[in-house]
């Protein structure tokens, strides 16, 4: 098994972020995702400082791959696409159907996110026409549907020509809109949100009127109010899922990555407060199911 | 310009053909459309009667089938696909690129166009769908502004654009919203309803009438509050302490206003939200919109949403209320 970290969701301060992935380049991370997915009004890091850290972590040994963007919907969102597409290092994971269209006209191989909407076995195929090497699940499916998909990949023979990654834990980026939530709840209009997202490393959440915690605003995404977490269903991933991911939270989450490295051969079950795992158990996401 | 109007049953179609629509849309009585609700859509005599109907009074019949094939069941949706072609609808609206593959290389003269459940909001997705499947039309996410629709239109000259008009509003870009699954097991995506009835609970109590999806409060009501539909993201949530509507107030989107800069922006056609409304919701909002591309396209320059029509459509809105919705960027 090997595992990943994902691309940072929410916005960071640089100085966060250049400590987070000093972290990184000395943890067991196999790959690391680095870039902006979420909106493009965070411009503290541009497209050449994420390629610039890209490097420092390839020349430390890990795979790095440039996230790009789940929503685009201007010209300079594209234009920028097209800056990452031609770093000439790193393969992209593309989000959304442009980045596959901008990397196939590229001819450079990518990685399929979370945020495209990908079910079966035939939409797969279409995308390895198209130069996918890896596919990241859409989050909303389980190990059954899984199981059924890579059942059908192997019938068609497409199975040994890319990986499957999961993401495994991390809030769950569930939706995306032409609002930003976050500038909304500080009574600002996007267009003068003065990115106050940065004010919240971890997202505002949302709670139903009875304190139960039920999504996370972080700008035009809206997270699981619930952390994801997949560390004792592991056993389950096995000839099935070929890396884990870790959405960043935090430094912590460094160490999520090695905890569940730690216990992905082992059936002990590991504490898991406040976390929830109904998605890959095929009933609602926010349920835990032991 | 073409008015497409939604139909989830037969008194549905007829409403909209007797009150001007160019155009409809429907999906058959199972998963594979995005309005999959119990008592709604299309099967057997219902649907030859409706095709019998459009075929008559020479309207355009377009077929929903957007929802994602699930693995091992491939054949449920491409058999709706061969059914679209077998029954002679004029297009099929798909979001699947697995469906996309199947319609092109089984039917390479059917007319596809790409659902909005596709989330295809750039130039350079567009090309995707374009290139590969040979997507007549694409029908856009309400996440763009006007000004953004506009420049698609110029950036994508060989493309219809279509965009939705007036009906309910989703505040998240179409195809990309699993807040659904997330608190029931089931989207949109995968079984073709978002916050499905059989999760929904209203409740009196001494705090006020609740509604509950899944047994999650999505909204509490006061006496002289209107109670709606607990559509996930159109409840009253806690943040830090505020209450308030953090994603989404109940309203209807409404562009009357916009027909001019639509027609600027050459969409080639508006489209209703409601194929789960009353054929009397279907009827009259066909007929605003009739008279008001009538009145649009005989004089230009003298355009403008009349009152009369502002009133009849805020009657058939969610809460009464209609917005400009990602159009307007105050919005956003």
């Amino acid at each position: 098994m090997k595992y990943s970290l994902g691309p940072i969701l929410y916005y960071w301060p640089n100085q966060q972020i250049e400590e987070f992935y000093h972290l990184a380049k000395a943890s067991s991370a196999d790959i690391v995702y680095l870039g902006e997915t979420v909106c493009s009004k965070r411009r503290n890091m541009k497209a050449q400082d994420w390629i610039d850290l890209g490097q420092q972590l390839s020349q430390a040994g890990k795979q790095v791959v440039i996230s790009t963007m789940a929503l685009l919907e201007a010209p300079s969102e594209i234009r920028n696409l097209k800056k990452l597409i031609d770093n000439g290092d790193f393969t992209i994971e593309a989000n959304d159907f442009s980045a596959v269209e901008e990397a196939h006209k590229a001819k450079l191989p990518f990685v399929c996110g979370p945020a495209i909407n990908i079910y079966n076995a035939y939409a797969l195929k279409v995308l390895l026409d198209q130069g996918m090497q890896r596919w990241v699940m859409p989050v909303e499916l389980s190990r059954d549907w899984l199981q059924k998909l890579s059942n059908e990949c192997l019938e068609m023979g497409i199975r040994e020509r890319f990986e499957i990654e999961v993401f495994a834990y991390g809030h769950l980026p569930l939706a995306y809109s032409a609002r930003c939530f976050t500038a909304q709840s500080e009574g600002k209009s996007k267009d003068n949100c003065e990115t106050c997202c940065i004010n919240y490393p971890t997202g505002r959440v949302v709670n139903s009127q009875e304190g139960q915690p039920l999504f996370v605003l972080n700008g035009i995404q809206t997270l699981s109010g619930e952390c994801y977490n997949l560390i004792n269903d592991q056993q389950s991933m096995k000839g099935l899922v070929d890396i884990v991911r870790i959405s960043p939270l935090g430094e912590e989450s460094i160490e999520h990555l090695e905890a569940f490295r730690l216990r992905s051969n082992t059936n002990e079950h590991f504490p898991t407060p406040d976390s929830v795992n109904g998605y890959w158990h095929q009933i609602a996401g926010i349920r835990q199911q032991d | 310009m073409e008015l497409l109007c939604p139909a989830g049953s037969l008194p549905a179609v007829k409403a909209a053909v007797d009150h001007g629509a160019d155009a409809i849309y429907i999906g058959f009585k199972d998963a594979t459309n995005a309005r999959h609700f119990a008592g709604l859509n299309f099967d057997g005599k219902k649907l030859d009667k409706a095709v019998d109907y459009l075929k008559k009074h020479q309207r355009q019949l377009h077929i929903a089938i957007n929802t994602f094939a699930h693995p091992d069941q491939h054949q449920l949706w491409y058999s709706a696909i061969d059914r679209a072609v077998a029954i002679g609808a004029d297009v099929v609206i798909l979001a699947d690129i697995a469906l996309l593959e199947y319609a092109k290389n089984t039917y390479p003269d059917l007319t596809v166009h790409l659902s909005v459940q596709a989330s295809a909001t750039n130039a350079s997705a567009i090309a995707f769908y374009q290139r590969n499947f040979n997507v007549k039309r694409v029908v856009l996410p309400r996440v763009l502004s006007i000004h953004q629709v506009k420049q698609l239109s110029r950036a994508c000259p060989d493309m219809e654009l279509e965009v939705f008009a007036f009906g309910s509003l989703c505040v998240m870009a179409e195809g990309r919203c699993y807040l659904s699954s997330y608190l029931t097991g089931e989207s949109p995506n995968t079984v073709g309803a978002c916050s499905p009835a059989s999760f929904v609970r209203w409740q009196e109590t001494e705090q006020g009438l609740e509604s509950r999806l899944n047994d999650i409060l999505i909204d509490r009501y006061g006496p002289s509050e209107t109670a709606g539909y607990p559509t996930l993201c159109k409840g009253r949530f806690d943040v830090d302490g505020q209450r308030y509507h953090a994603l989404e107030e109940p309203t209807s989107l409404n562009t009357l206003e916009l027909l001019p800069e639509l027609f600027a922006a050459n969409i080639s056609a508006v489209k209703i939200e409601g194929r789960q409304r009353s054929p009397a919701y279907v009827a009259q909002v066909t007929q605003v919109w009739r008279e008001a591309i009538d009145s649009y396209q005989a004089q230009p320059e003298q355009y403008t949403a009349k009152q009369q029509w502002m009133g009849q459509l805020a009657k058939l809105s969610e809460g009464s209320q209609t917005t400009l919705g990602a159009y307007h960027k105050a919005w956003q």
